[in-house]
């Protein structure tokens, strides 16, 4: 069951991927609550702007038509009059949609704020550059870490507990809520609730220095029962190697500095300055949205993040060939 | 040089056209040679300078930006790595604003201002030839930084705590605050002879109803940037500081606050905005009445828009904070102000509208340009309303949204004034005439190429693609418009090459230039193309706010000025009455001097704060020098 499932979900990324299902990290392709009423704001006053920029090229054009005629030079009072009256008008015109707008946006912000009760809270780090995942339940055995991959019950209300560490970062998944800063020193919070099942892409919006292009996260919108299976396995220690070739990983990944920077919840790997690797072979992508998680593209990553991701703080680690094929088959078995 | 004190033949009453033209040219020369090109106060040459100048770092900025969208035409794209398109985005834009946007529209004013309020030099013209030098040093410092890679990496607003102690690794955050503090100097210096020429050196009869809408325009602009830049020379100082000798203003840690930046930056940086906008607004409502051939519609609105403009501008920074985190009703205050300046805007394009509608068009480059700014900028104004709305801004803040907003209003709402002004005043700047059919196309082509490469960045930006990003990956649907985006741009490229060809050739062999080509009614248009180093023989009186056409024949002049050294009108605030004949400097080298002095002393202090004491020892002998007693009286009533 647990197997058709996400090779359903993998298909449906592969197919956004594919840009077949539309857009999937897209204002205009709006799943989220706030975002759908975001998406009629946004329509609703650039209509409005639309019109007023037609009505003011209308005028521009017949001001320039009319300029061909032969007409006296001076201005005259009661041709004067008459432009006073038109621009007065012009400008009440302006006074009165702008203030609806002003009213409009006022209430618009009220209805940011997702109504009801949380359900879920999750604590975000955005860190230079990937994304630190802390779920917080309501006892302490329900709390667990990931990395650069939400999942969300669909039609829950979600909190996110928005902590800058390093520099500033955004939070935005457009298809799910307007952005919202995350700032070293204060906390920010956000809440997100997901209309329909699927996968948002987001990536940070703040410029956050080199590697602000490869910051993105995916949040995954899935129905109650799956997400609680889910949650479940990411409480889980990882799981033990299986044969020898894991085996060799894993004592390779201790041997290594590897283990000074992530932890890999069941083994003696507790570094805290990367992502937490327990599940990271369940998870869609690595290296915050740059590619599919592959056993292949963990070995390249490995290999060579300097080159892939320039600037990041994952330094190489030089391994031998069997070395690498050792790390990368034990990371892609922790599903 | 000391000749005796006041003579009666030494001044300009009774004595002959020529005699008098020939006293004051070599009393008012620049002597020729590289010391005469150094010493210089002309406000002429010092203005040329600097349009010249602004216009090698708009050149250079767009080879940036072109850099920057061949990056991007393809996902993925290997060009430019992260470190180095972090470079460009920050130099592009800090020379855009700090080297391009802000100083061209002061230049202009600086050539303009004096000879259209009918004087025969600016206010402080030494300070201004200091001004000149200051802005060339913080432009070499910030270019020559870039070439050695280690041009500012941090954006052109360099956020902490990016930009502070801990990320910002190098010199590259010192140089972009250094670089912050010359352009300072420079424009704070030029809005205060902006200010000075405006209020104290009008001629006889320019009351305040007769100023040209140019002038006020940089009147009001002056004072924002007095107003404005206080805020950010604390914050490039506080940035300094946090660097080089472990003050903590922006560390959260030790109790300082990473907001504080945004909002000193804001504070300094939304008003930048009207900076650059508002002498193009002028640039407009003035050129626009010999080319619709009647007065601009609504002197007294247009002046309105400018001064409520000005003073709205300081009332709306946090509209660029509304994703930080603030509390939201006080984001709705800065929704409702910033939605506000709307109302001044409208004011001033129905005026522009109204006149055109009225006016018996002439249809030449200039006028192309102007209506190519309306269009465009009141796609910019609406998206400005857009992003005004706090909700609307959560989703674009920060894309490619804004991207476009902010070009279709700094290119379609000052660069398309600038380029009208600059074929306008060409005449009055070189004595010939810029090609109208060159002008012509290139207008087409920098219209059609600006819509279409920003245009589409609207979309792409509510598609979810972010600024500031180096490339985006292949499976986000983003490439075909940023393809078409590129290759846009081209066109674009083209029409400006084109337009520095027109400049650059008609400079040369353009068609010799009458002294008022274009029948328009101020001031500068009163004087020979291009005007005498005194501007006018005779300080001309002013009756009306169109003095060239209602007074077309005989233009009143006052005399009574000496012929035998520097001597300027200076009149009241309000009714511009004389009130006193005041010595104007003569040329210095002890400017450039000071400037040296003093850019030594900045870029020495990005490396040591030492440079702060033992800089300022030879600033302080350079400036002994510019002030040095000349046992002459000030002025004489």
């Amino acid at each position: 069951m647990i197997r058709l499932r996400r090779a359903c979900s993998s298909a449906l990324l592969a197919a956004q991927l594919a840009g077949c299902s539309g857009n999937w990290q897209s204002a205009l392709d709006a799943s989220g609550t706030s975002a759908i009423s975001l998406k009629h704001l946004i329509i609703l006053i650039v209509a409005v702007c639309s019109l007023v920029w037609m009505l003011v090229m209308v005028a521009l054009i017949a001001a320039l038509w009319r300029s061909r005629d032969a007409r006296p030079a001076s201005p005259e009072p009661g041709r004067e009059r008459r432009l006073t009256v038109a621009v007065t008008g012009a400008v009440v015109a302006t006074v009165l949609i702008i203030s609806t707008f002003t009213i409009m946006s006022f209430v618009a912000t009220r209805a940011l704020s997702v109504a009801g009760r949380d359900e879920l809270t999750i604590r975000v780090r955005g860190l230079q550059w990937w994304w630190g995942l802390e779920y917080i339940g309501p006892d302490p055995t329900s709390r667990f870490e990931t990395a650069n991959e939400i999942h969300i019950p669909v039609g829950r209300n979600v909190r996110l507990k928005l902590e800058g560490l390093d520099v500033i970062h955004s939070f935005w998944v457009p298809s799910l809520a307007g952005k919202q800063d995350i700032v070293p020193g204060r906390s920010n919070e956000l809440t997100i609730r997901a209309e329909h099942a699927g996968i948002y892409r987001g990536q940070c919006a703040e410029f956050c220095g080199m590697q602000h292009a490869h910051m993105a996260l995916l949040v995954i919108a899935e129905p109650q029962a799956d997400y609680d299976t889910w949650a479940a396995t990411q409480r889980q220690a990882a799981a033990r190697p299986t044969d020898e070739e894991t085996a060799t990983g894993l004592q390779t990944f201790l041997a290594k500095p590897c283990a000074a920077c992530h932890t890999i919840r069941g083994t003696s790997a507790a570094g805290t300055t990367g992502p937490d690797l327990t599940h990271v072979g369940g998870r869609r992508t690595i290296a915050a949205g740059l590619f599919e998680t592959t056993r292949g593209s963990l070995a390249a990553w490995t290999a060579d993040p300097q080159t892939i991701k320039p600037g990041n703080n994952m330094p190489m680690v030089p391994l031998t060939p069997d070395e690498l094929r050792a790390v990368s088959a034990y990371l892609a078995s922790l599903k | 040089m000391n000749r005796p004190v006041a003579a009666p033949d030494t001044r300009d009453i009774d004595i002959e056209r020529t005699r008098l033209t020939d006293a004051l040219a070599e009393t008012w020369k620049t002597p020729s040679g590289i010391w005469g090109a150094l010493a210089t106060v002309d406000h002429k040459i010092i203005g040329r300078r600097y349009i010249f100048t602004a216009f090698v770092f708009l050149a250079l900025g767009g080879v940036l930006a072109a850099l920057m969208r061949i990056q991007l035409a393809q996902p993925e794209a290997r060009l430019l790595g992260p470190d180095r398109y972090n470079q460009i985005f920050t130099m592009h834009g800090a020379n855009m604003m700090f080297l391009f946007a802000v100083p061209v529209m002061e230049a202009v004013a600086v050539y303009l201002v004096p000879l259209m309020v009918g004087t025969r030099n600016i206010a402080f013209p030494r300070l201004n030839a200091f001004s000149y030098w200051i802005y060339l040093a913080g432009g070499t410092l910030l270019w020559t930084a870039f070439a050695l890679d280690m041009g500012p990496d941090v954006g052109w607003f360099a956020y902490v705590p990016l930009s502070g102690p801990q990320y910002g690794a190098g010199k590259r955050a010192d140089i972009w605050a250094q670089m912050i503090t010359f352009t300072e100097i420079s424009a704070l210096a030029v809005a205060v002879e902006l200010v000075v020429t405006i209020f104290k050196q009008r001629a006889p009869g320019m009351t305040l109803d007769r100023i040209p809408v140019f002038v006020w325009a940089m009147l009001v602009t002056s004072f924002l940037v007095i107003m404005a830049m206080p805020a950010i020379v604390l914050e490039s100082t506080s940035l300094i500081l946090d660097r080089l000798v472990g003050t903590h203003f922006f560390n959260p840690a030790e109790g300082g606050d990473v907001l504080l930046w945004q909002h000193l930056f804001w504070f300094f940086g939304h008003p930048e905005v009207y900076i650059i906008f508002l002498p193009a607004a002028g640039m407009v409502s003035t050129m626009i009445e010999p080319f619709a051939r009647r007065p601009a519609f609504g002197y007294l609105g247009l002046v309105m828009a400018l001064i409520a403009t000005g003073i709205l501008a300081f009332g709306l920074w946090v509209h660029h904070m509304f994703v930080a985190g603030l509390p939201r009703l006080g984001d709705s205050f800065f929704t409702a102000s910033s939605m506000a300046i709307a109302i001044p805007a409208g004011i001033q394009v129905f005026c522009w509208l109204a006149t055109l509608w009225d006016g018996r068009l002439v249809f030449k480059t200039p006028l192309l340009f102007i209506i190519g700014f309306i269009v465009t900028f009141v796609i910019g104004g609406l998206t400005g309303v857009m992003v005004a709305s706090v909700p609307f801004d959560t989703q674009v803040h920060d894309t490619y949204f804004v991207v476009a907003h902010f070009h279709y209003v700094l290119i379609g709402g000052a660069v398309f004034p600038l380029l009208a002004a600059i074929h306008y005043w060409f005449p009055k700047l070189t004595g010939r005439m810029m090609s109208e059919a060159l002008g012509q196309w290139s207008f087409w082509l920098i219209f059609v190429g600006f819509n279409a490469t920003f245009f589409p960045m609207h979309i792409l930006g509510l598609e979810g693609m972010p600024r500031r990003v180096y490339t985006y990956q292949p499976d986000l649907p983003w490439h075909g418009l940023n393809l078409f985006i590129s290759l846009s741009a081209v066109i674009l490229i083209a029409g400006f090459l084109l337009f520095f060809i027109n400049a650059i050739r008609s400079a040369r062999v353009g068609e010799v230039a009458l002294d008022n080509p274009w029948d328009a009614p101020t001031l500068e248009w009163a004087t020979t193309s291009p005007p005498p180093s005194y501007n006018f023989a005779m300080i001309p009186v002013v009756g009306s706010l169109h003095p060239l056409w209602d007074d077309r024949d005989s233009l009143a002049v006052a005399n009574g000025l000496r012929t035998d050294r520097r001597e300027l009108v200076v009149t009241t605030l309000a009714a511009a009455e004389p009130q006193a004949r005041e010595a104007s400097p003569r040329n210095s080298i002890w400017p450039l001097w000071a400037a040296i002095a003093t850019a030594i002393m900045l870029i020495w202090s990005i490396f040591s704060p030492w440079a702060v004491v033992w800089g300022s020892v030879p600033v302080a002998v350079a400036l002994i020098g510019w002030f040095w007693p000349k046992g002459a009286p000030e002025d004489e009533s």
